[in-house]
């Protein structure tokens, strides 16, 4: 599983041209959240899932939960150039009897493990995994990545609590520290203060990394690897930039739910080297 | 003499016949106490997810490990599972992950703790999400059955269970008679049929014997399973009896009545009474004190019955 920081940009590149292409035909979905998050689960995948995309309810594969399954299409890209699905299924995201529903849902999609779309979830479904994991003595880990306008959501700390007092050293949570969500800015809606400190307080290992920066990606899913953090429950903040690669979404609360226009995504495309200006 | 038991020891005795299958797992939200799940906790520590006071993470945890091949029973007060909905909406109906939720303390007979324990709602929210089997035993051998057969099952349900004693009616019964779906005519009769879950069925064959005292033969049926519901029993008493009652401490909004009547409207039709706690909250209380004071102690359904014969 061993990659190039350079190929690792390729495969992030890779998806989210497949990103845009995706909420574009669908005129629907939310690229913010896809494009923030997408450099961290391209490395993820590509480097450290024991997954087998032919298999993929493969017993003791490592778990990964996308809590903020609005976030979709990143994952299905991701999904999609592993293998687990189609290219051609990237064209049923929010089309009826599609495989890609609208948010991510493990009855329609292989290789989903967790049926989001209620935020604040996805972090106890891991916990469960984590525990069950244990029981079995397997080596199996739980992977989970949360938005932070998602930490508003009181069920996330019952959860944080929670597998820190399990010391489930097999739950690593990756925070999408994208500063946006759907109103607004995080900042207005609601203040979040000391996030690192926070999460130390709940009793778990904490690195800050920035998201967008490869070699920054690789270090912190290192770090949650480490034995040295498998005493207890991880969590990497990613500090990322909403609709990161696309000038005109990049920062803009506007593309967290909303789709580009024709103009937009010919200027998406001429942005991710797909075609020509 | 009637051996007197509450269900949730019923549950709680079944959870330590179920550990001898080691997929079988408990959580719990510091209520394992009162929910009875603690014997399991003592004899199987290991096996046993304390979620603190946090029911909201403790079914998702559950469904986490259902989907991990787990058979997760998660147990709490019945008005704080409702706390949980969402989590059971949409991270366990949804995916129909096998998690099976207790909900003890069920109804105005849990008595002086208050209007604030008295979930009077449950039974209808769980019953309307798709994939849950909604149970509500009325004796401890018979929770101790059903509880025992969810296991066996691959999707989620909710079990409300009570908190005080009530008569035992099925000691020596033979458990094949108490199937997930079916319910079990306890006393046959051809005027009426009375049609009650969890504490009212042993009030309602006390409602059958006030009736035989004036000529009136009622039949008595225990529908301990209110999704999916048995209509074909239903239809019978009302080919048989041609009308009915139900009896149940919970809301008469969205109960075991509105079962019934939703069968009925679509079915072969009989008048029907519904005895049931009338839209309002309750109060602290004994728990036979909260019967008569929500009108569904025997002497209220015996009242019924007559009113449904009536209206024949």
């Amino acid at each position: 599983m061993s990659k190039s920081i350079s190929e690792l940009e390729e495969i992030a590149r890779k998806c989210r041209v497949e990103i845009v292409k995706m909420v574009h035909r669908a005129q629907a979905g939310h690229p913010g959240g896809s494009l923030s998050e997408i450099d961290l689960i391209s490395a993820l995948y590509a480097t450290r899932m024991r997954v087998r995309p032919d298999q993929p309810d493969w017993e003791d594969r490592d778990r990964f939960i996308l809590s903020k399954g609005h976030a979709s299409p990143g994952m299905y890209a991701i999904l999609a150039e592993m293998g687990f699905i189609s290219h051609e299924d990237l064209k049923s995201y929010r089309v009826l009897g599609g495989v890609c529903q609208g948010h991510v849902d493990m009855k329609w999609c292989p290789g989903v493990d967790f049926s989001a779309g209620s935020l604040g979830m996805g972090l106890s479904f891991g916990m469960g995994c984590a525990t069950a994991a244990r029981l079995d003595a397997s080596e199996r880990r739980a992977f989970v990545m949360i938005g932070d306008g998602e930490m508003q959501e009181g069920s996330v700390w019952e959860a944080a609590m929670a597998a820190a007092h399990h010391e489930l050293g097999n739950l690593k949570v990756i925070l999408d520290r994208n500063r946006i969500q759907n109103d607004d800015f995080c900042e207005e809606q609601m203040r979040m203060f000391d996030i690192p400190a926070k999460w130390k307080a709940f009793g778990w290992n904490v690195k800050e990394i920035d998201g967008h920066d490869m070699t920054q990606v690789m270090e912190g899913l290192d770090f949650l690897e480490a034995p040295e953090n498998c005493n207890g429950p991880s969590i990497l903040i990613a500090h990322t930039i909403k609709g990161a690669g696309i000038s005109y979404m990049e920062n803009n609360p506007s593309f967290h739910g909303a789709a580009p226009n024709d103009e937009q995504f010919h200027q998406a495309m001429v942005e991710l080297g797909e075609v020509e200006a | 003499m009637t051996r007197m038991a509450a269900t949730r020891d019923g549950y709680g005795q079944a959870l330590l016949d179920l550990a001898d299958n080691p997929k079988v797992v408990v959580l719990e939200a510091d209520l394992g106490k009162s929910t009875k799940s603690l014997h399991f906790r003592k004899a199987h520590p290991e096996r046993t997810v304390s979620c603190g006071i946090g029911e909201q993470n403790m079914l998702l945890v559950g469904a986490g490990m259902a989907a991990s091949g787990y058979i997760p029973f998660a147990s709490t007060f019945a008005i704080f599972t409702e706390r949980a909905f969402e989590q059971m909406r949409n991270g366990v109906a949804r995916p129909n992950l096998a998690v099976h939720l207790c909900g003890s303390h069920g109804g105005t007979h849990t008595g002086t703790d208050g209007s604030s324990a008295q979930s009077i709602e449950d039974l209808a929210v769980f019953r309307t999400l798709p994939n849950v089997t909604v149970l509500h035993p009325c004796d401890d051998v018979s929770t101790r059955i059903l509880t025992a057969r969810l296991a066996e099952t691959n999707s989620p349900s909710y079990m409300r269970t009570a908190r005080n004693k009530t008569p035992v009616l099925y000691d020596d019964v033979d458990p094949e008679s108490i199937q997930i779906g079916k319910g079990i005519e306890l006393k046959d009769g051809n005027d009426v049929a009375i049609i009650a879950c969890g504490v009212l069925v042993s009030e309602s064959l006390k409602a059958a014997e006030m009736l035989i005292e004036e000529g009136i033969n009622a039949s008595v049926i225990d529908m301990h399973t209110l999704k999916p519901l048995d209509g074909a029993l239903v239809d019978q008493m009302v080919e048989r009896c041609g009308a009915l009652v139900t009896a149940e401490d919970h809301n008469v909004i969205g109960g075991l009545g509105s079962a019934v009547a939703e069968h009925l409207v679509a079915n072969a039709f009989a008048p029907l009474e519904m005895v049931g706690v009338p839209d309002r909250f309750g109060e602290s209380g004994q728990a036979d004190e909260m019967l008569d004071v929500m009108k569904l102690s025997a002497k209220y359904i015996a009242e019924a019955a007559k009113k449904a014969i009536s209206r024949k």
